[in-house]
């Protein structure tokens, strides 16, 4: 199948820091794509670059065939994005914030009003539609954000950490509907996390990305035969020398970090 | 390109409508200065000759609850950084122009209802137009005059990461444009470099011709008021524009 994310030599510097460096991947179209690295590995950081909120530094990008440097509005609307911090209007209602994205990504209205309550079935907030966000959950904010996401029927969606916070049932319903969409819509799932059960549970295809270097990548069969390791952990220890909950030295990562294993 | 402006104006509104202690709290200062000026100057204004000063300072107060609320609109912007919200609208599919066209019709349009409210206020108070069929030409002023600023405050928003930032443009800017204006007294009988200051003032002509179809006094004349605020609002839409589209989150 063709590729429909295309990156070459990536590099992305902040100033002295050079926060993903020369980066090469490609994701075929329809398949799901993880992108696996401890805290501060450039997960987030390549994320905003395949999605036109950074530029990079240096190195090429192809996204469904657009340039995000030089055709902003083309990417933007093959595109979904969850980021990893919380991006809704709190003084809307759910209702609002999703009719908010349909109407800025031109989604005519018929269409519109079925895909939001649909939407908003699936995440379990239809009877929630009318509430402020501020009175939501941080799980609840979360799967609305998730709905908005696809909205406006993105050909690939970008999930930042997409399940933190989130419940194991939820998690589980969560990629449940993704798969289902993208067994009926074709989307493109990339997404990051530091889960690699997640990982190995729900993408084909992972590349493992520490301190902005893509380590390894493959399916989870072959990142540990390549490694002759058991488990993705065991070959993610070999790959990077050290386990990934190291990266996480804080209390409440270590917790998100256990809790995910689970 | 509209749907883009409308969804935007919308969404400043609806927020304005939805939050009673800013409409409260943004009305707190004009009427304060309303009874403090109207009814404290107002004996020494009458003294002079020059009739009531209620009168007189009405559309003053009205330019300065304009001024306020139009350019507080622009920590909104700080605000969606803050809370993230920005980082949705700028991934949209949309020009950030329209984005930024539609956020500053939405904070005019706001500024315009306060206007309307300070106005209504300014009645009780014991101000009378002199003839009600101008409060039609009075209102899309009072547009005017708010999408000048509320430009102006978008574009600081955009440049500015925190709100200490705001804070200070708001003391060092806001407060002298309101004093310096003309909105509290007349501007025939100040010394020259006032009055010159006053000129490079782009709310002294809004209040001035608020002046002239509220009360038919006027200091610059209609048609020059309107001209410098139409040329200054141009002027300040291409450079909010130019700014927000800078922002990267
Ligand atoms: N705007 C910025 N300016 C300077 N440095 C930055 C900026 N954004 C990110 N960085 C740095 O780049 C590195 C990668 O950050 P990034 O957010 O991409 O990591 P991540 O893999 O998403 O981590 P996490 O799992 O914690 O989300 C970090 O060291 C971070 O401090
Ligand atoms: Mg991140």
């Amino acid at each position: 199948m063709a590729d429909i994310i295309r990156v070459n030599g990536l590099h992305k510097r902040f100033g002295e820091f050079d926060a993903v460096k020369q980066i090469s991947f490609a994701v075929a179209e329809g398949t799901t794509f993880a992108f696996l690295g401890p805290n501060g590995a450039g997960k987030s950081t390549t994320i905003k670059m395949l999605t036109t909120l950074l530029q990079p530094t240096s190195g090429s990008i192809e996204i469904d065939g657009h340039d995000p440097v030089r055709e902003p509005g083309a990417v933007r609307h093959s595109c979904g994005i969850v980021f990893q911090d919380p991006s809704l209007d709190d003084d809307l209602t759910a209702w609002e914030n999703m009719e908010f994205h349909g109407v800025l990504y031109g989604v005519p209205r018929p269409v519109r009003r079925a895909r939001i309550s649909e939407l908003l079935e699936f995440v379990e907030l239809h009877d929630r539609r009318d509430s402020f966000v501020k009175e939501f959950s941080g799980g609840m904010k979360r799967r609305l954000e998730i709905a908005r996401g696809l909205l406006h029927h993105p050909k690939i969606i970008f999930l930042d950490e997409p399940t933190l916070g989130l419940d194991p049932q939820t998690r589980n319903h969560m990629w449940e509907y993704l798969h289902k969409l993208r067994a009926s819509e074709g989307i493109t799932v990339f997404f990051t996390t530091h889960y690699m059960e997640e990982a190995e549970r729900n993408a084909e295809r992972i590349a493992v990305i520490d301190h902005g270097e893509i380590i390894a990548a493959g399916t989870s069969t072959e990142l540990k035969e390549r490694t002759g390791a058991a488990s993705l952990e065991d070959a993610f220890l070999q790959l990077t020398g050290r386990e990934i909950r190291q990266e996480n030295a804080d209390p409440s990562a270590r917790m998100r970090m256990i809790r995910g294993r689970r | 390109m509209w749907r883009t402006i409308y969804i935007m104006w919308l969404r400043e509104l609806k927020r304005f409508i939805r939050s009673k202690s800013r409409i409260l709290g943004s009305l707190g200062q004009p009427l304060l200065f309303l009874l403090a000026f109207g009814y404290g100057f107002g004996s020494v204004y009458a003294a002079a000759g020059r009739g009531s000063y209620i009168d007189f300072l009405a559309p003053g107060i009205i330019g300065m609850s304009i001024i306020f609320t139009s350019i507080f609109n622009g920590v909104q912007v700080i605000w969606d950084r803050q809370f993230g919200f920005l980082k949705e609208t700028l991934v949209a599919p949309v020009p950030r122009i329209a984005i930024m066209f539609g956020r500053t019709l939405g904070g005019a349009t706001v500024a315009s209802f306060q206007g309307l409210i300070v106005l209504a206020a300014t009645m009780l108070a014991g101000f009378h137009p002199v003839s009600w069929l101008a409060l039609p030409a009075v209102y899309l002023l009072m547009l005017m005059t708010g999408t000048l600023f509320s430009a102006i405050g978008v574009m600081v928003g955009s440049l500015m990461r925190d709100f200490q930032g705001f804070q200070l443009v708001m003391n060092f800017l806001v407060m002298p444009l309101f004093f310096l204006s003309g909105a509290l007294f007349p501007l025939n009988n100040v010394p020259v470099v006032m009055l010159w200051i006053a000129r490079f003032d782009p709310l002294s002509y809004g209040v001035d011709a608020m002046r002239y179809l509220l009360i038919g006094a006027a200091q610059f004349g209609l048609m020059l008021d309107i001209g410098v605020l139409v040329l200054v609002t141009a002027v300040f839409l291409a450079l909010g524009s130019y700014f927000f589209s800078k922002i990267e989150v």
